[in-house]
């Protein structure tokens, strides 16, 4: 830089680089792209690694649980887990045979129309870089089918949703993402309301009168409206609640653990997932209705669902208008 | 003797120190690696900001101020790459910049190399870095985050420690 004093020119490339990034950000921001090649390139260049090391670690600790550790309580810490698992089916079974007859119907129709809906494992190999976002990433991608604006679920309830697909990765963006929004109604009244993130561990559910009746530990289930996740799908349970203006304050404790993920499951696919002859009159209840498709999530973590003998492929049809706007990421 | 004279001694007392040959790529590679990726076990692990002690560490050391910006901000906009399609280029990017510059102007003036130095300068860099993240998500991205909580204090606080150890550790990697 002829001309500027040696001392000023760091200064000088100080407000350069810095002003190069503010356009980087504001070009970002004007722009709808579908991602940019530098983060295809970066996550390309290191997902190998996060695998390796997963893979390494995943190994390092399977050795050190089965054979220094704690050998036998550790299987017998496995097997009691698998039991209680089971268990847990049991009792949702249990549960769901308690109901009317004209919910068991009705629940009768939404396995049938499930069991049909392909799904995928994937393990969790990387979360978020920083405390801005709350994604984590899988080890699917688009080799598997896996596609932007899939739903993302675990046996316990709702995850988020896929939001960045890659070759051999793929990107969630979690439920307690500031950006992301599921739609959702309260287990008891039916009250409809999305439900997104606060960037913090626990849900905010949004748009609830003052006087409706709500109650702390309601479970908060999906309503299906966002065209992404079936409806009776397990959000979370209300931990506390506080009158506002003008909509109540609601907060909610995710289901599913979503700061303990190790592996999920991916619905594979697009399509709306509504049920078969459903009516207006006879609403099956929220533990009912998400057995099955918990079951199923179980059964494809084990790696036996996705068959495409029985499930149809994917659907090459566009992601609905309302997926977008029911779960939304705003950046680019 | 005026008091030109004496800050030009002080510096030239200051050593600028060199690396072995990958230690700041290696580094780099590896912090962006652990933050990435120790989180899917430890969640709690999401507290300590490698990638900025590491651009701290460097700033420090190498004491030359369009380095050390330009090591931040390639280290922020790796960060930025692997945050997801939610943080866009240029967040960390930013922040990470500044500090490696104001890290570097500092290592060029002061004696940096004591533990207490380092633990002090740490807390006041994450504060700064995380001033100019919210800073840049106020401002330019127009959304809302808040100033001060307990949580950033105590991270404040855990980074300092864990910069002492491992800026101790990052001194094996000089060139003797």
């Amino acid at each position: 830089m002829p001309g500027i004093p040696s001392r000023h020119k760091s200064i000088f490339l100080l407000a350069g680089v810095v002003l190069l990034q503010i356009l980087l950000l504001a070009l970002q921001i004007k722009r709808d792209s579908e991602g940019r090649l530098i983060r295809v390139w970066t996550v390309g260049a290191f997902s190998p690694f996060e695998r390796a090391g997963n893979h390494g670690i995943g190994h390092l600790r399977e050795t050190w649980r089965h054979y220094f550790a704690l050998q036998n309580t550790s299987r017998e810490n496995e097997l009691l887990r698998r039991e209680n698992d089971e268990l847990k089916m049991q009792v949702n079974q249990l549960q769901s045979k308690a109901n009317e007859a004209d919910r068991l119907a009705l629940l009768l129709n939404f396995h049938k129309s499930h069991e049909n809906v392909p799904m995928l494992g994937a393990r969790v190999i990387a979360t978020s870089a920083g405390t801005a976002s709350a994604t984590i990433m899988l080890d699917r991608g688009s080799k598997d089918h896996i596609k932007k604006n899939m739903g993302v679920i675990t046996p316990e309830g709702v995850v988020g949703k896929i939001v960045e697909v890659y070759d051999n990765t793929s990107e969630v963006l979690l439920l307690t993402d500031k950006d992301s929004g599921v739609g959702a109604m309260l287990g008891n009244s039916r009250k409809q309301s999305p439900v997104g993130g606060a960037g913090e561990p626990l849900l905010v559910m949004k748009y609830v009168a003052n006087d409706d009746a709500v109650n702390v530990g309601e479970r908060v289930v999906t309503s299906g409206m966002d065209k992404i996740f079936p409806r009776d799908l397990p959000i979370g349970t209300i931990t506390d609640i506080k009158p506002g203006n003008p909509f109540k304050s609601i907060r909610i404790r995710p289901s599913a653990d979503l700061e303990r993920l190790e592996e999920v499951i991916v619905l594979l696919t697009l399509q709306p997932l509504q049920m078969n002859q459903e009516t207006e009159t006879a609403k099956p209840s929220a533990s009912a209705a998400s057995k099955p498709v918990a079951e199923t999530a179980k059964s494809a973590v084990s790696g036996t669902v996705p068959q495409p003998a029985q499930a149809p492929p994917v659907s090459p049809a566009p992601v609905p208008a309302s997926a977008n706007a029911a779960s939304t990421v705003k950046p680019e | 003797m005026n008091d030109a004279f004496d800050i030009r001694n002080m510096e030239s007392h200051i050593e600028v120190h060199k690396f072995r040959g990958g230690a700041i790529v290696g580094a780099t590679l590896l912090a962006l690696m652990f933050q990435a990726f120790v989180p899917v076990y430890f969640a709690k692990a999401t507290m300590i900001d490698l990638p900025l002690l590491i651009t701290i560490y460097f700033g420090l050391s190498r004491r030359n101020p369009s380095t050390g910006l330009l090591l931040g901000m390639v280290i922020g906009l790796l960060q930025d790459s692997l945050s997801g399609p939610t943080v866009p280029l240029g967040l960390y990017g930013i922040a990470k910049t500044v500090i490696g510059y104001l890290a570097s102007s500092i290592g060029a003036r002061l004696d940096t190399e004591h533990p207490a130095a380092r633990f002090a300068l740490t807390i006041i860099f994450f504060g700064l870095h995380q001033g100019i993240v919210l800073l840049t998500r106020r401002i330019l991205l127009a959304q809302s985050s808040v100033w001060f909580t307990m949580h950033l204090a105590a991270a404040a606080v855990v980074n300092a420690i864990v910069a002492v150890f491992l800026f101790a550790l990052l001194d094996h990697l000089r060139k003797s």
